[in-house]
């Protein structure tokens, strides 16, 4: 039946919301999506692997795991926890917008892989909005903390996303430009990315005022439980030991 | 001239390392599965390109096995405690954010370096990969400084590299095997039929509907595939070319730019586009895997609006 193929994406739909092992449903679907196209299972397998191996590069990014880890074995979360805490107008949202800033900038001057969530958010970036949420109001309990974690990774796609098309060179720009030429319509790559411009800025405004007001929500939740954070004022106690006692717990 | 295979030879020693290492690795019960994921990525990593593609794709097979059973725990290798960290990171202040900076810095200084001076004319990168190969460069640098400074034993920045590598588990192919699974849908030709679908929809003459529907197309269809650059051949071959730009004489720029710029929108709200959603929740170590994508909804959606509206008063 024509409509057939379609069963991949159920197959996605369907796995993802029962919270099957991801890389298992993917593959299932594929083999599915595949065999109902009326291709062989060797065939399938194949365009699997060839796929998986044109596409090494995006794995690359791993390469900085080992110097970032040992710069975390030498207090580099803490480093960036206490320069946050030493300035006194730091609030997690102002600390983001910034980076907001500078993510969008230097992605449109097509600098995307300088910045990421290996080598500046889990170092340097996630840290230092928990210290400024810290500052604001004292510490964390753990739904917050993983919230302003969310943000600050939430922070560099937006930026990324919304500033990358500005730059000319940019595969999405070139794709852009490749597609309309197959029906005859030439564009040049510069009046593709000026057209980004104004989402680039209303994604800025959308997001920039999500971010203020993550302050508001920080001193409002805050407000209601100065007791119990009085309580809980052990000394920075890691968000990462709490989420990896949570996930050995669940039986990951 | 450096090429991306050199980086590829990088990326296979440090996760054969890792895989060496996990094998040996007492605290985790499961360590001959981490050692076999390590170690069949180390392989791919390597050999790819000599594997064929039903070699690869059995490969791909063997590391789906592993995650998809259970057969992946954490490594704990040793390390510093946090009342140690909190000491060193006094001790030695500021300081620790040099090497950190010196990845980025490479890479940004070395791109605009190798873009508008001499030294391109040198040749040495690959023209295509030279961020990433400077992304390359600076971690080796950065690791090469902090090494001299920091004298931990030598085995330290591997273990503590597998430590987070196990924290981030089997997502970390993920994005691959996304992108895998993408090259199957377009072999069954999965986006020529929504896009079949998505043309029906269309009340004739209403150009309002066919820019929303043109829009949302390319948010919902890359919420599906987990990338944008997939949605937009399809809705530009459904909606785009022959509605917007061909029936009402849209202009083709804005439909291109804003269309795709929607499509990031989809991005941001799905599962699907692991390494920017799924990846960090991992690297993270947050407790709820859909973390992020809760934090970027509230401003996917009216962006996507936005976007819409957009294409509606600046096409037109």
């Amino acid at each position: 039946m024509h409509y057939l193929p379609l069963i991949g994406i159920a197959i996605v739909v369907i796995g993802f919301v029962l919270r099957f092992n991801p890389l298992l449903v993917v593959t299932v679907a594929a083999l599915a999506t595949g065999l109902a196209a009326g291709f062989d299972l060797v065939a399938v397998v194949a365009a699997l692997g060839k796929a998986f191996n044109d596409n090494r590069y995006v794995s690359m990014i791993w390469i900085v795991l080992p110097v970032i880890g040992l710069l975390e074995r030498h207090g580099l979360q803490q480093r960036a926890r206490t320069l946050i805490a030493g300035l006194k107008n730091a609030t997690a949202g102002r600390l983001l917008l910034g980076y907001l800033v500078i993510r969008q900038i230097t992605a449109a001057l097509g600098l995307t892989s300088v910045a990421g969530h290996a080598q500046t958010v889990r170092p340097l970036v996630a840290p230092m909005a928990e210290a400024a949420a810290e500052q604001q109001i004292g510490d964390l309990d753990q739904v917050t903390r993983e919230k302003v974690k969310s943000y600050a990774a939430a922070t560099d796609n937006v930026g990324l996303f919304f500033g990358e098309d500005i730059f000319i060179a940019i595969a999405s720009i070139l794709l852009i430009k490749g597609t309309f030429e197959t029906y005859g319509i030439e564009l040049a790559p510069l009046q593709l990315s000026v057209w980004a411009i104004p989402t680039a800025i209303i994604a800025f405004l959308i997001h920039g005022t999500r971010l203020l007001l993550l302050d508001r929500k920080l001193r409002v939740s805050s407000s209601g439980c100065v007791e119990r954070s009085r309580d809980t004022s052990a000394p920075i106690s890691t968000s990462l030991d709490f989420a990896r006692d949570e996930r050995r717990g669940s039986g990951e | 001239m450096i090429t991306l295979d050199w980086l590829y030879a990088l990326g296979g020693t440090m996760f054969a390392a890792f895989a060496l290492l996990s094998a040996r690795d007492a605290s985790n019960p499961k360590r001959l599965g981490n050692a076999a994921f390590w170690g069949l990525l180390a392989l791919s990593f390597f050999a790819g390109n000599r594997l064929g593609d039903l070699g690869n794709g059995v490969l791909v097979l063997c590391l789906v096995g592993l995650a998809g059973f259970g057969r992946l725990g954490r490594g704990d290798p040793h390390t510093t405690t946090i009342a140690e960290r909190e000491a060193l990171s006094s001790r030695l202040g500021n300081r620790l954010f040099l090497p950190a900076l010196i990845i980025p810095v490479t890479a940004l200084l070395g791109t605009l370096a190798y873009n508008y001076t001499p030294f391109g004319a040198s040749g040495i990168f690959d023209p295509k990969w030279v961020t990433l190969i400077l992304l390359g460069v600076g971690a080796l640098a950065a690791l090469a400084v902090a090494m001299t400074w920091l004298r931990p034993p030598a085995l330290a920045p591997l273990e503590e590299g597998r430590r987070l590598m196990d924290s981030v588990g089997w997502a970390a192919v993920l994005p691959q095997m996304l992108a895998a699974l993408g090259a199957v849908f377009a072999l069954a030709g999965v986006g020529d039929i929504i896009g079949e679908l998505a043309g029906q929809v269309i009340p004739e003459g209403n150009r309002f509907a066919a820019v929303a529907i043109y829009a949302l197309g390319m948010a919902l269809f890359t919420m599906i595939m987990g990338n944008a650059f997939a949605a937009f051949p399809v809705m530009a071959a459904a909606i785009g070319v022959p509605l917007l730009v061909q029936d009402f004489g849209g202009n083709p720029a804005v439909i291109g730019a804003v269309g795709m710029l929607a499509g990031f929108c989809g991005t941001l709200m799905t599962p699907m586009a692991a390494n920017f959603n799924i990846v960090p929740a991992a690297l993270l170590e947050l407790s709820d895997r859909n973390g992020v994508i809760k934090a970027q909804i509230g401003t996917a959606l009216p962006l996507l609006v936005c976007n819409l509206l957009l294409i509606y008063f600046l096409a037109f």
